[in-house]
């Protein structure tokens, strides 16, 4: 049965070797053949993908394993792949769209010198090799490597442009706080060995194996899986590093920091389903986590003017509804959700990088407006996107926010409520931002506005394919209430989820029910879009500085300064206290005390050294006469 | 006479050598002082062997008492051989620095 | 009191006081002079104990060679009193007090021994000259013959190192 699958290891493979030719040969290859050479790599892993997909259809699933990546004692560690329907699913996602991003940068970069094109292009081929080991791992183990090695290629990429001190300090910061949450991965993973003796997927994550676990180690692994999680998929409290993480090239914030990397976070914990399904308080933790960073990034966004700081307020937002949908059980509606979120989220990048590009490097949407005339084909594509993740019948992201929507509606009203209004806030911000790019008068500077312009078919096509996906991509997932049997994605990763829905209790909603929760949020979406729409349509700059919430919102509820004063500024006190106290007084201290008390004793006992051989032969007789006296008298 | 009243005698000679050496500087002096001990060696090994020549291992052997006789006569052998060479040096001492003082000799220190 | 326990201790009286005269002269030729006092009081323990041969050897050998060699180096450099310099009077004191505390801690352990043999006095033939020589000549030629080499090298290291450059 394997053996079809046995060659699965071309898909990661293929952009490493992409990574290491532009990587060590980028003095030497040209523009075109390093973008040449990135996107067909990735191209080729996309076509290995697509029949991997198709084997996966035909119900040819399981395990390769390739060799033993750590074999100690009893321990086992395989290297291998684990082929089934979330890991095939999720390999289109990242060739796919990254294939896209790769065509749409080979564009977007090519005023870069052709060395660092051929960086950029070995930077993004390593990321792709890493994001396919970590969704095609066997093992938490294999998973940690590409966990770790998406972490660093978003490092890479974040500080792409390395001379600027504020973008290497957005790539250190993702990945420190990468890194906080990765040590919660890592203890999961310890504890997973400790408790089962291993860390792969058909081992430890089967009804028999987690008999195991205590329910107390079930919540801890699952609390620290979470905590690997939010790092990643950049929840509370840990996102703040992802709207800093937009320093880097607008292609990468749309395959990293949207469509893919942050998603890890959701894939891991899908994948590690049956132990939160067994575990009602991690789920309800994850469910909250979700829906707070859910609500918080969308108050902050309506606040944002940076075009792709905003963008990234909404993938917080989005993957907070990820996290809603995975805490309340609805795996598949997250997957689904993760799905068209890489669609319309990669296409609002891609299209706000076309957006950036005619404006020559501005990103700040009160600078923009009426750019509807000067670019037709972003302007259609970007409002499609719009649409879809506002969630307006019928685009994809109606489907899968009403499948959250619904599942959160039957765990609790509450969860319900909360979930609408981020989805009126979410329509209304990206209508905000549509408007105020696209409509009403230009108000940057005429050197900008002579040089506006669509941008070149290598851009516009990705733009293209991935709005098509955006509409259509919801068509996969249609609630049962429309038509029967409709819900092919669900049908699809169904084996995975199956135990997980033995435990969980399902209560299907009421056909009414469930028609009048897509009518509110429709509706309060179309509201939200309609105000949104009115107010901006005809935005002038304002210098009138904001005040009250719109100035919280407007700093980001003043996370950062509130990280700062509770962690940064202790760590940096302590920091100075061990440096100079600690360090100064007492090492330094004992250091240059024991060198003074040498120094001290050596000037007190140099008379003995007097060099008179008188006082030597003095100091013999008091020692011959010591000698005596113990030999005779003690 | 008995040996405990030879022990006192060649230690109050022995113990006043050291003193000398202690307490002068002339180095002519210290020398003699040197001598003076190593004759109040002398005097007690030749004590030793008059208290063992009346003992039962010296009956059995002829050279037992002698011995230590003889180590007395080697004893003013290297004696002599220490005051030529060590006269020497004090008179080269002498020409070089016009003293013979032994705390000029405080080259050791460096 | 027997007449030698009178001399003996006459003769110990005259070395200790000579030792003592020897130390606190200033002249350096009185010192010497005391010194060769010294060596004749010793030799006269020798004949008390009947080391006949020790007695000769010590008055031709000290007494006669090395203290006139003495003699002769400090009235070659022209010594006297007032070339002996002022010496530091706290460590000559310290000088006398170790010196006179190792005296009582050695003669203290000295007492304390109850073992006490007496010395066989004017009696005795080991230190007449032909038991001496017998010995000396058949047991100990080796070193003998080796301490005639030891003079020889003392001689040229004696020569070389007062030898004028």
């Amino acid at each position: 049965m394997n053996n079809a699958l046995q060659i699965s290891w071309l898909i990661p493979i293929l952009p490493l070797i992409g990574f290491l030719i532009n990587g060590l040969g980028r003095k030497q290859l040209s523009k075109s053949a390093s973008g040449f050479l990135g996107s067909a790599v990735v191209l080729a892993s996309f076509c290995l993908s697509l029949w991997v997909f198709f084997q996966v259809l035909s119900g040819n699933t399981g395990t390769v394993q390739y060799f033993d990546f750590i074999h100690v004692g009893k321990l086992n560690i395989p290297f291998g792949f684990k082929i089934d329907q979330l890991s095939a699913l999720f390999l289109l996602i990242i060739t796919g769209i990254g294939f896209l991003i790769h065509v749409y940068s080979i564009s977007y970069m090519h005023e870069e010198s052709s060395a660092d094109f051929a960086k950029y292009f070995s930077f993004m081929n390593l990321f792709v090799f890493s994001m396919l080991l970590l969704v095609m791992a066997e093992n938490y183990v294999v998973m940690y490597i590409g966990w770790e090695g998406v972490g660093i290629c978003s490092y890479f990429l974040i500080g792409y442009w390395f001379k600027n001190k504020d973008y290497t300090d957005a790539g250190k910061k993702a990945f420190i706080m990468n890194r906080i949450g990765d040590l919660g991965f890592l203890l999961a993973a310890f504890w997973f060995i400790a408790k089962t003796g291993s860390v792969s997927f058909d081992k430890v994550l089967t009804p028999e194996a987690v008999k195991l676990l205590s329910n107390f180690d079930i919540t801890a692994i699952t609390l620290l899986l979470l905590v690997g999680a939010t790092g990643k998929s950049a929840q509370i409290p840990l996102f703040t590093w992802l709207p800093d993480a937009m320093a880097g090239p607008t292609p990468v914030s749309a395959l990293i920091h949207a469509a893919t990397m942050v998603t890890a976070g959701v894939y891991m914990i899908a994948r590690t389903n049956l132990l939160y399904s067994l575990s009602p308080i991690s789920q309800s933790v994850v469910a909250i986590v979700g829906l707070v960073t859910a609500v918080l990034a969308a108050t902050i966004a309506l606040k944002q003017n940076d075009i792709k700081k905003v963008l990234a307020y909404s993938t917080v937002s989005q993957l907070g509804y990820m996290f809603l949908a995975l805490g309340v059980g609805a795996y598949t509606g997250a997957i689904f959700h993760v799905m068209t979120h890489a669609f319309f989220k990669a296409l609002l990048f891609l299209g706000a990088g076309s957006v950036i590009h005619a404006m020559s490097g501005q990103q700040d949407m009160r600078y923009m407006g009426g750019l509807k005339k000067n670019m037709p084909i972003t302007h259609i594509t970007f409002l499609l996107a719009c649409f879809a993740i506002a969630g307006i019948p019928p685009f994809s992201g109606f489907f899968s926010k009403d499948e959250i929507l619904a599942a959160a509606f039957s765990r609790s009203p509450i969860l319900w409520v909360v979930g609408v209004l981020t989805a009126v806030m979410t329509a209304f911000y990206m209508f905000r931002l549509y408007a105020m790019t696209f409509r009403g008068n230009f108000r940057g500077t005429t050197e900008q506005e002579h040089h506006l312009h669509e941008s070149p078919s290598a851009m516009t096509v990705p733009l293209i394919i991935l709005a098509i996906l955006s509409v259509v991509g919801g068509f996969v997932g249609i609630p049962e209430v429309f038509t029967a049997n409709g819900h092919q994605l669900n049908n699809f990763l169904e084996p995975v989820f199956r135990e997980s829905n033995k435990i969980l209790a399902v209560h299907p909603l009421s056909h009414t029910t469930e028609y009048t929760l897509m009518a509110v949020s429709v509706v309060g979406a179309l509201i939200g879009l309609w105000v949104a729409w009115r107010k901006f349509s005809a935005y002038q700059i304002s210098t009138a500085p904001e005040t009250g919430l719109g100035k919280i919102l407007a700093n980001k509820w003043y996370v950062d300064e509130l990280y700062n004063a509770v962690i940064t500024r202790p760590m940096h006190a302590f920091g100075d206290f061990l440096g100079n106290v600690v360090d100064k007084k007492g090492i330094d201290g004992i250091v240059n005390g024991i060198g003074k008390f040498v120094n001290y004793g050596s000037r007190q006992v140099r008379w003995l050294q007097s060099g008179q051989v008188g006082a030597y032969i003095l100091l013999m007789v008091l020692g011959i006469l010591g000698l005596f006296i113990i030999q005779l008298f003690l | 006479m008995d040996i405990k009243a030879y022990i006192a005698l060649s230690l109050i000679l022995f113990c006043t050598g050291i003193v000398g050496v202690l307490v002068r500087r002339n180095a002519i002096i210290i020398f003699m002082c040197i001598e003076l001990m190593l004759n109040s060696v002398n005097l007690l090994l030749v004590a030793f062997s008059k208290m063992h020549a009346v003992s039962a291992a010296a009956k059995a052997s002829s050279t037992f008492a002698a011995d230590a006789q003889i180590f007395v006569f080697f004893i003013m052998v290297v004696a002599a051989a220490e005051v030529s060479v060590g006269l020497a040096i004090i008179v080269m001492l002498y020409r070089n620095t016009h003293s013979i003082d032994i705390n000029f000799l405080n080259r050791l220190k460096n | 009191m027997s007449i030698i326990s009178i001399l003996f201790y006459f003769l110990s009286f005259l070395a200790v006081g000579s030792a003592i005269m020897m130390l606190i002269s200033k002249n350096p030729i009185h010192s010497i002079l005391w010194l060769i006092v010294i060596f004749f009081a010793i030799s006269g323990h020798y004949v008390l104990m009947n080391a006949q041969f020790l007695a000769i050897v010590n008055i031709i050998v000290y007494a006669g060679a090395i203290m006139v060699l003495f003699l002769f180096v400090v009235m070659l450099m022209n010594l006297n009193a007032e070339t002996e310099p002022v010496k530091n009077h706290r460590l000559q004191l310290i000088g006398v007090v170790s010196g006179g505390l190792l005296l009582l801690v050695l003669l203290s352990a000295v007492m304390k021994t109850k073992a006490n043999l007496p010395v066989q006095m004017v009696v005795g033939e080991e230190g007449l000259i032909q038991n001496l020589g017998k010995t000396l000549f058949t047991y100990y030629v080796v070193p003998f013959e080796l301490s005639s080499i030891l003079f020889l090298s003392a001689m040229v290291g004696a020569v070389v190192i007062s030898k004028k450059d």
